[in-house]
């Protein structure tokens, strides 16, 4: 019979295991393969050279740099853009639909559970030169020729990511904005606040945690993305990770892809650490 | 759904009256979410093999199409794998941690949940060639089961953060009875504890299930030559030959993912 102590044990050690192997040790064996000197793919057992290497050819090309500060500003886009959007939907949802609030809920899941991939897919199918717009178009006569800009560029993919991702951020600004205690709006209307003065000094800081919490959850998925810039960017609207993919498939260059996903990770990390000593998450949990 | 007893607030004092159209904005903002879907879904009736107007007239045969293609079928059956064996792992992991993090005290407390919520915090991209790397040196070959892995990871979170906010609302008093009356640990936990996590483990499972069931981005590293729906979607995608009957099975998945999405929303509002 186990104990209490040999439960924790049993509890615990199977977690870190799992995680140590499948989540740490992965990431740590990156950051070791990108101080390593080869060009291509690395074998087991292969002899250890510390090397700078990858390191300086990233900073001897300032394209690559320049394509992270891009993916950066476009993640930042699409997640305050669709935390935005989401914000009046949550908020709706929240103090508008009373009792039809499960009803409208439900709506929002449909597109929410609709496969990631078929709603890029959506977007390509609208936007592409033989897409659905265009030929919605020269159907009613409207034009003549398709408009070729719609699709493969950097709005198209920024447009078509902030689609993806709006059903995905009303849910935590939802759950946010219900925990807010209804009494704090009534003191505040006692004392005399109007509607906007309610909104902007006791609704928004309230929801503040929940929102910065659902920007995290679109910008770091977002600024990861190689897959829908590979469908609807073209090449205007490549992004980061299509290069890291890049160098893992077709140019297998590991050490140099590795290097390149270390540098993403960091600046991820650093940029969830200053948001943090901005507003504590903690408060989320209670 | 409703958190405490909501105080309804009349008059001059309205909560949440404000005088803009929230109502119709949410109707627009609901209707553009849903137009792509739905020209998608009439696509897949459509009889023409490229998707653009106007419409050439219904048919089924794409529909019929998709249960004669194996390597689509195939490709299904194998997210199927996945999604059961990640979401399987994913939760089984979550109730540990959930349960070690709240009745019990020890060194690592705040690490062990810290790290189960961490996977939330890398990019798809950086976690992808990582487990790829990791794979590749221990010489294990890519299959169903290093997607699996790659997948129970990242639904952990997910899973933990569900059965965490379920078993703060639970009275340890209720697991100390049971030990009172003599029960061991672990009896009181498989007779007491699961059952009352139950709508919340099924919940995390299906949440799990679902993450796992519609991503690539890490899958596409993972997945070598036996590729999950979505893995072997995307590279069809970007050379379409067949579309119409891709669509038509990314319809029929559809339907199934919304209705296990229904399922976890009724489950955990029973909460």
């Amino acid at each position: 019979m186990l104990g209490r102590r040999g439960t924790l044990r049993f509890l615990v050690g199977p977690a870190y295991l799992w995680l140590i192997l499948l989540f740490v040790a992965p990431l740590l064996l990156a950051v070791a393969i990108s101080f390593r000197p080869e060009v291509g793919p690395i074998r087991f057992g292969d002899p250890w050279q510390l090397s700078l290497a990858q390191y300086q050819a990233i900073t001897a090309s300032p394209s690559w740099l320049r394509l992270l500060g891009v993916s950066i500003v476009m993640a930042f886009t699409v997640a305050a853009v669709a935390s935005i959007l989401a914000y009046p939907i949550a908020y709706f949802l929240a103090f508008r639909a009373r009792e039809r609030a499960s009803l409208f809920l439900v709506l929002l899941l449909i597109p929410f559970a609709t496969s990631f991939l078929l709603r890029v897919m959506a977007w390509k199918l609208l936007l592409g030169s033989n897409g659905a717009i265009n030929s919605f178009l020269i159907w009613i006569g409207l034009i003549h020729e398709p408009i070729s800009l719609l699709l493969y560029s950097q709005a198209a993919v920024i447009l078509t990511l902030i689609y993806v991702w709006i059903p995905f951020a009303a849910l935590p600004i939802y759950a946010s904005l219900q925990r807010i205690d209804r009494s704090h709006l009534e003191a505040a209307a006692d004392l005399g606040s109007g509607p906007w003065t309610r909104f902007a000094r006791v609704t928004v800081p309230l929801s503040l945690p929940g929102l910065l919490a659902t920007f995290f959850m679109v910008f770091i998925p977002t600024v990861g993305e190689y897959v829908t810039p590979s469908l609807v960017g073209g090449t205007g609207g490549i992004m980061y990770g299509n290069l890291i993919q890049d160098f893992f498939t077709r140019a297998g260059n590991w050490p140099l892809g590795s290097a390149l996903a270390v540098i993403m990770l960091l600046v991820t990390l650093a940029l969830v650490a200053i948001a943090l000593r901005v507003v504590d998450l903690r408060r989320l949990a209670t | 759904m409703t958190t405490a007893p909501r105080r309804r607030s009349r008059g001059a004092v309205g909560v949440g009256h404000t005088r803009l159209p929230l109502g119709p904005a949410y109707a627009i903002m609901l209707a553009l979410l849903y137009l792509p879907i739905v020209l998608l879904a009439v696509f897949s009736f459509n009889a023409n093999t490229t998707l653009t107007f106007p419409l050439r007239g219904f048919t089924l045969s794409w529909y019929s199409a998709v249960f004669s293609d194996p390597a689509l079928l195939g490709a299904a059956r194998n997210s199927l794998v996945v999604g059961i064996a990640a979401a399987t792992t994913a939760t089984a992991l979550g109730l540990a941690v959930t349960l070690a993090v709240l009745r019990f005290r020890f060194r690592g407390r705040r690490a062990l949940l810290a790290l189960a919520g961490a996977p939330l915090l890398v990019p798809f991209v950086v976690l992808g060639v990582a487990l790829f790397l990791l794979f590749a040196l221990l010489g294990v070959p890519r299959s169903l089961l290093t997607v699996a892995a790659g997948h129970s990871v990242v639904a952990l979170p997910y899973a933990s953060l569900i059965l965490v906010a379920r078993m703060i609302g639970l009275d340890p008093a209720l697991e100390d009875a049971a030990m009172d009356l003599g029960a061991s640990y672990p009896t009181t936990l498989r007779r007491v504890t699961v059952p009352l996590l139950g709508p919340s483990l099924l919940a995390a499972w299906l949440t799990s299930f679902i993450v796992s069931f519609d991503e690539v981005a890490l899958a596409n590293f993972l997945a070598g030559g036996s590729p999950t729906f979505p893995v072997f979607l995307y590279g069809q995608l970007r050379f379409a030959q067949q579309l119409p009957v891709l669509i038509a099975m990314a319809v029929l998945l559809m339907i199934g993912t919304v209705t296990l999405n229904l399922l976890v929303n009724r489950l955990r509002s029973q909460d």
